[in-house]
């Protein structure tokens, strides 16, 4: 790793200062991708901005009907948060089953929707439940946050201060892990919210995406039956060691019932 | 270069160190804390994990400066001060939970996090915790009976 200078600003408004000051600066969270990355010297920020010490964007609180979870809100806190069990327990479950139990005592919901790895859980739950990110500028709907692989729509510099959930009347997650790191190999969220019935699918392609015909096919009610007839191309999905994308397409149809069955309750 | 002060074992320390410095390096180099192991370096074998205010982390994949400010507890510091095992290291004894032993400080601060969490998991629980936690000798078994000893002579 090369070095940097480390800040560890107070509030948000001094990080991004901090950001804008520096030649290269990188937001440092909880540095379960960002610490690899720099240890194969694939990235050489001049400084590394840690929000680790900014109190306002930890913790979760309810609002108008929404759950709005802070940036730098760590998986462990969000699975084991009794409003986030009680109101989207889907979502408990989701940040539960992220990767093991020290990479949730570091990892935030945050830079896990920054990164916007392919076969992240997060980018599921947000775009299945038609969350909102909250930035130090604006507010990205889900829909238009994650634009394709390790990209989304913030801009340099721009801080992203929490994820607002809409609370769902149902919603149920499941994932085919990778045994070794727990990332999705496909994941797949199903929830009727206040925007109605959106299934959204992670690790099967370069970016999350929305099934449209898993979401007709639920409009009537939510079950595993009503989507058993619900299936995916393999073009155009992610082919690797893990997984050949004909295997991924099976496994949208399959997860996507085990995730309407959730969902149903 | 900057300063980092944190609570080690209950311990004050401070030291000097760079914006790169791990925690794992810290410990190990600055404080010669060499109980914490480095199994992998890249937040997969769980064989660096120690407490930072009381949640596990692999330290190898925390900057020293993160730590700042905070307790941190390592697998030197279980023990009691007269030398008596901390129940979950008397437990691994007791059950032959480990064979050449490197992973067994990240294992024990592990599964003490757990039955913080958890006083009275159940063996699926305990292998589940134990997801980040790697070990090439021992097949598990020995490890999870342990834990789950552990966490009954705790309960009392
Ligand atoms: C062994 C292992 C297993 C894992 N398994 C899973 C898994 O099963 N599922 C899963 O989804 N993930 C998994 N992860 C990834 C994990 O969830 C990470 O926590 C997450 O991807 C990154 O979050 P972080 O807080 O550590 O961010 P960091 O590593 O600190 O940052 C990641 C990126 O986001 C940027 N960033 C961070 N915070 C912000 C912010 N507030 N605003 C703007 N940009 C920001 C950073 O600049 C950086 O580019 C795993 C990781 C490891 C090491
Ligand atoms: S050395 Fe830290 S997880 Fe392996
Ligand atoms: S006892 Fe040898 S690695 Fe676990």
């Amino acid at each position: 790793m090369y070095n940097f200078n480390h800040h560890r600003p107070g509030s948000v408004d001094a990080a991004a200062a901090a950001l804008s000051s520096a030649d290269d600066g990188k937001i440092l969270a909880g540095g379960m991708t960002l610490l690899p990355t720099l240890k194969q010297r694939l990235a050489n920020p001049s400084d590394l901005v840690d929000l680790g010490g900014i109190a306002d964007l930890k913790g979760i609180r309810e609002d108008g009907g929404s759950l709005i979870v802070g940036a730098m809100t760590t998986h462990a806190a969000v699975a084991d948060d009794a409003t986030v069990k009680a109101k989207i327990p889907a979502l408990a479950a989701l940040a539960e089953g992220i990767g093991d139990a020290q990479v949730r005592n570091c990892g935030t919901i945050g830079g896990s929707v920054a990164n916007n790895d392919p076969a992240a859980d997060y980018p599921a739950a947000l775009v299945g439940l038609d969350a909102t990110v909250h930035t130090n500028k604006r507010q990205i709907a889900a829909d238009d946050f994650f634009t394709g692989m390790f990209e989304t729509a913030l801009d340099e510099g721009e801080i992203i201060t929490a994820v607002a959930f809409p609370i769902p009347e149902k919603a149920g997650y499941a994932k085919f892990a990778n045994p070794a790191s727990r990332y999705a190999i496909v994941g797949v969220m199903v929830a009727k919210g206040p925007a109605g019935t959106r299934v959204a699918v992670t690790g099967a392609g370069p970016s999350v995406f929305r099934l449209g015909d898993a979401e007709s096919a639920l409009s009537g009610g939510i079950s595993a039956d009503a989507v058993s007839g619900v299936s995916v191309a393999a073009d155009g999905l992610n082919s690797d060691l893990h997984a050949s994308s004909e295997y991924r397409a099976n496994l949208v149809s399959v997860m996507l019932r085990r995730a309407a069955a959730a969902a149903a309750g | 270069m900057p300063t980092v002060s944190m609570t080690v074992n209950g311990r004050a320390v401070t030291g000097d160190v760079e914006g790169r410095t791990l925690l794992v390096q810290f410990l190990r180099e600055q404080l010669a804390l060499t109980g914490t192991h480095i199994g992998c370096d890249t937040s997969q074998c769980g064989a660096c994990v120690v407490h930072v205010d009381g949640q596990s982390v692999k330290s190898c994949t925390l900057l020293a400066l993160q730590a700042d400010g905070s307790e941190v507890t390592t697998i030197e510091g279980l023990a009691a001060s007269n030398g008596d095992l901390h129940p979950m290291q008397e437990a691994f004894r007791e059950h032959h939970g480990l064979q050449c032993g490197f992973c067994t400080p990240g294992m024990v601060m592990s599964a003490v996090d757990l039955l913080n969490k958890n006083p009275n998991p159940d063996e699926g629980e305990i292998r589940e915790w134990l997801e980040g936690n790697i070990c090439r000798c021992t097949g598990y078994h020995n490890i999870v009976k342990a834990i789950q000893s552990a966490a009954e002579n705790m309960r009392g």
